[in-house]
């Protein structure tokens, strides 16, 4: 396609990504280096139904003032990014001081809401990204050897955990798992313990929110591999069988190199996904054990009352950046790739 | 055919008309106004805004109400424009305060003497001489106690202080009768930070040093708050870190539970004969809030809810709305809504499902501050301290966190340097 071509053709949807996201992402980076102003206090006396006692409220005038001088807020640079919420340098650098060796080390990081959000997320990220890579794979490789007739109920059953609604699916496994619930209380009753529950453990909890991470994203790397397993050459399997090979040689020298342009794009995707889990953390109810950035970002921006955009807006970078950071590995791996097949 | 349809609906609208001119006896303000209502969902404030609905409606030029849940994540956002998404949105003590931090209610002075010849003193919640909102209604968590149980187990009387419950619960407990006979909310986030405040203003703590937004809840009083709350803990539900009001509420009626730490909005419909068994309800007693450490005072918060109306819209709209919401706070709300909240109007009759919110306020308990930063010192408690619930962290180093965490947010909200 002639550049000019090109141009024209992409631009419907350049324009729509520069105005939906870029611009936005700009906002959120620029409102993250910025923060409120500082608040000019009043103490006054409050009565209501139970007495009356000094309170301190916010001048409103003069703050409106400051508002309309400033109407970003104060100029903050980096400053939110390294503070205690976020990388918290000067916290890390302490805990360095202070610590007798790594253990130690970690514990104190553990302190620290981002470093503990991070921890879970990776961990998250590094189990739920290969295990359903794998476990993908083989339902499609199951789902391509049934006979044909029972292809298409084996898939609507394959696709069924994607068709849940992630809230509802999360929400029902929660109560499934609960002190109360069906597996909650049949664990209690096999290990004979009643203080044995999911949601008081943290290990247990992780452990339930990856299993349910694979079940719910499980199915898009199954659809995503049994769409290319229809495009395996059947010239290069004949070939091999007459060579023969096994069933198990084939599958790794022909069919897993044919699907390696899906794999990185399955893993590309599942990556970005995963470092941002979010619902199955709110639905388990699992904030005691388990907080992602993600989560971070809506209790900046709902549970103060009144937002603490810098914050969140910091954490929103941190997360791009983050994102970045786990996709450049296979980004490189496809450019290279790129770049050998078309020279 | 058509014509009869016309006929028929005329008719009909003239006869509603007047049914509801006669019905209209309240002072409504001024006609063709703008009445639309934000508030939560619960049924003391579905009956106060359906009152302001029934008295005012008709004349109004529109009239709408919007109650839903966590409407305070909203309610700035809806108050901001010029004109208002809302003209009047019902609040809390806490909710005030964020309205106010933005500036975005008016004071109600000229609109109280105009429209509140019912109204009570007590009920004008004034700041500075200015009136902000008009109390309706009170709250506070209180104790909830299953005397058939705590009989069973050989426990005299109702639990007063937290030391008594930790022993009843005890013998409930060496009595074979429940494995976990307290119930609480301490879910992540909100709940455990309110639940520290009960105990940390029972053990006389002050969550800012005098006159600054400088934290003050590393102290003897934090650390005694959370041993008296750690005491109580051994003896819930293992999952109490996602236990909210719905949760501890769902276990009480299910018969789960011998004595809870519960909110006294919940009081009627744990009392009322739908969701549980006889056994339950007829043997639920509520009373105080525990007192703590050797202290005198309840381990609770009061609360009002209460009317506000909104800065940003016309003259006439916040008269009309003002007018509309007074115009039901009166003895006739009472009649078929008497056990439905701890009122503050003129002619309620206290009735069991207001005894422990009434005990509770008897007792000195203190209101739940109305401090502009308060809010980031909530979030810090509910996030920072469940490690110390956890078992994984000392009640120190919590508290230190708290501090640190605290700093860090009221230093991006401008309140400290």
């Amino acid at each position: 396609m002639k550049h000019r071509t090109f141009f024209w053709f992409i631009l419907p949807t350049l324009s729509a990504m520069i105005l939906f996201i870029a611009l936005p992402i700009v906002s959120v980076l620029i409102q993250s280096l910025f923060v409120e102003h500082e608040q000019v206090l009043v103490v006054s006396e409050s009565c209501g139904p139970f007495g009356c006692t000094p309170t301190t409220s916010i001048d409103a005038e003069a703050t409106a003032a400051l508002r309309e001088a400033q109407p970003l807020g104060r100029f903050n640079g980096l400053g939110t990014y390294f503070d205690r919420s976020h990388l918290a340098t000067a916290e890390v650098a302490e805990i360095w001081r202070e610590s007798n060796g790594l253990k130690s080390f970690f514990n104190g990081l553990m302190d620290l809401k981002f470093y503990k959000a991070l921890i879970f997320t990776l961990t998250y990220t590094f189990i739920v990204t290969p295990a359903v890579l794998v476990f993908g794979l083989a339902v499609a490789v199951g789902v391509n050897n049934l006979p044909r007739a029972m292809r298409g109920v084996a898939i609507f059953i394959s696709l069924l955990p994607f068709l849940v609604a992630t809230i509802v699916g999360s929400m029902i496994l929660s109560w499934m798992l609960d002190g109360e619930g069906i597996i909650g209380a049949t664990l209690q009753n096999i290990f004979n313990d009643p203080n044995l529950t999911i949601k008081s453990s943290t290990p247990l909890m992780w452990i339930a929110l990856i299993i349910y991470g694979i079940w719910h994203t499980l199915p898009f790397s199954f659809i995503t591999f049994y769409a290319g397993l229809q495009t395996v050459p059947q010239d290069t399997l004949e070939a091999a069988r007459v060579d023969g090979a096994s069933k198990w040689q084939t599958m790794i020298s022909v069919v897993v190199p044919h699907l390696m342009p899906l794999v990185s794009f399955v893993t590309l995707m599942l990556l970005m996904d995963n470092f941002r889990v979010f619902e199955p953390i709110v639905s388990f109810q699992a904030e005691a054990h388990a907080q992602s950035l993600s989560t971070f970002i809506l209790s900046d921006l709902r549970e103060a009352g009144n937002p603490l955009y810098a914050s969140a807006g910091a954490t929103s970078i941190l997360t791009i950046i983050g994102v970045a950071i786990l996709l450049t590995p296979v980004v490189i791996r496809t450019w290279r790739d790129f770049n050998a097949t078309s020279h | 055919m058509f014509l009869k349809k016309v006929v028929v609906a005329g008719a009909m609208s003239a006869l509603l008309g007047t049914a509801a001119y006669a019905d209209a006896n309240a002072n409504c303000g001024p006609d063709g106004a703008s009445v639309r209502i934000l508030g939560s969902d619960f049924p003391a404030i579905q009956a106060v805004a359906g009152a302001a609905e029934a008295n005012c409606a008709s004349g109004a030029g529109e009239f709408t109400i919007n109650l839903r849940d966590n409407t305070r994540d909203m309610m700035n956002q809806a108050l901001t424009p010029n004109p208002a998404e809302y003209t009047s949105v019902i609040v809390a003590n806490s909710t005030l305060t964020q309205l106010m931090n933005d500036d975005l209610v008016r004071p109600l002075n000229d609109l109280v003497e105009k429209y509140g010849q019912n109204l009570q003193p007590s009920q004008l919640i004034t700041i500075d001489g200015n009136v902000m909102a008009v109390a309706f209604m009170a709250n506070s968590q209180h104790l909830f106690s299953r005397t058939d149980i705590l009989e069973q187990a050989g426990v005299d009387g109702i639990p007063s202080s937290v030391e008594e419950m930790v022993a009843a619960a005890e013998k409930i407990r060496a009595a074979g009768i429940m494995e976990y006979p307290i119930a609480m909310n301490m879910k992540v986030g909100w709940n455990v930070g309110e639940v520290f405040n009960l105990f940390f203003f029972a053990n006389g703590g002050e969550l800012f040093k005098p006159g600054t937004a400088e934290p003050n809840v590393n102290s003897p009083a934090g650390v005694a708050a959370l041993n008296s709350i750690k005491s109580l803990l051994e003896y819930t539900h293992p999952d109490f870190l996602s236990h909210a009001s719905n949760e501890t509420q769902a276990l009480w009626e299910a018969g789960q539970a011998a004595m809870a730490i519960m909110w006294g909005s919940r009081g009627g419909a744990v009392l009322d004969d739908e969701g549980s068994t006889a056994e339950v309800t007829e043997n639920t007693v509520l009373s105080a809030a525990p007192t703590a450490g050797g202290g005198s005072i309840p381990a609770a918060t009061l609360w009002w809810d209460g009317i506000t109306i909104a800065k940003n819209i016309p003259d006439a709209d916040a008269e009309a709305s003002f007018a509309a919401l007074v115009s039901g706070l009166n003895a006739d709300l009472m009649v078929e809504n008497n056990d439905k909240a701890i009122w503050l109007i003129d002619g309620f009759q206290p009735g069991p499902a207001a005894a422990g919110v009434s005990a509770t306020a008897a007792g000195g308990a203190k209101p739940y501050p109305m401090i502009p930063y308060i809010n980031f010192m909530h979030n810090a408690l509910g996030s920072e301290l469940v490690d110390f619930y956890k078992g994984t962290e000392s009640a120190e180093d919590a508290l230190a966190d708290v501090e640190a965490a605290y700093v860090t947010a009221a230093k991006e909200a401008g309140f400290l340097n």
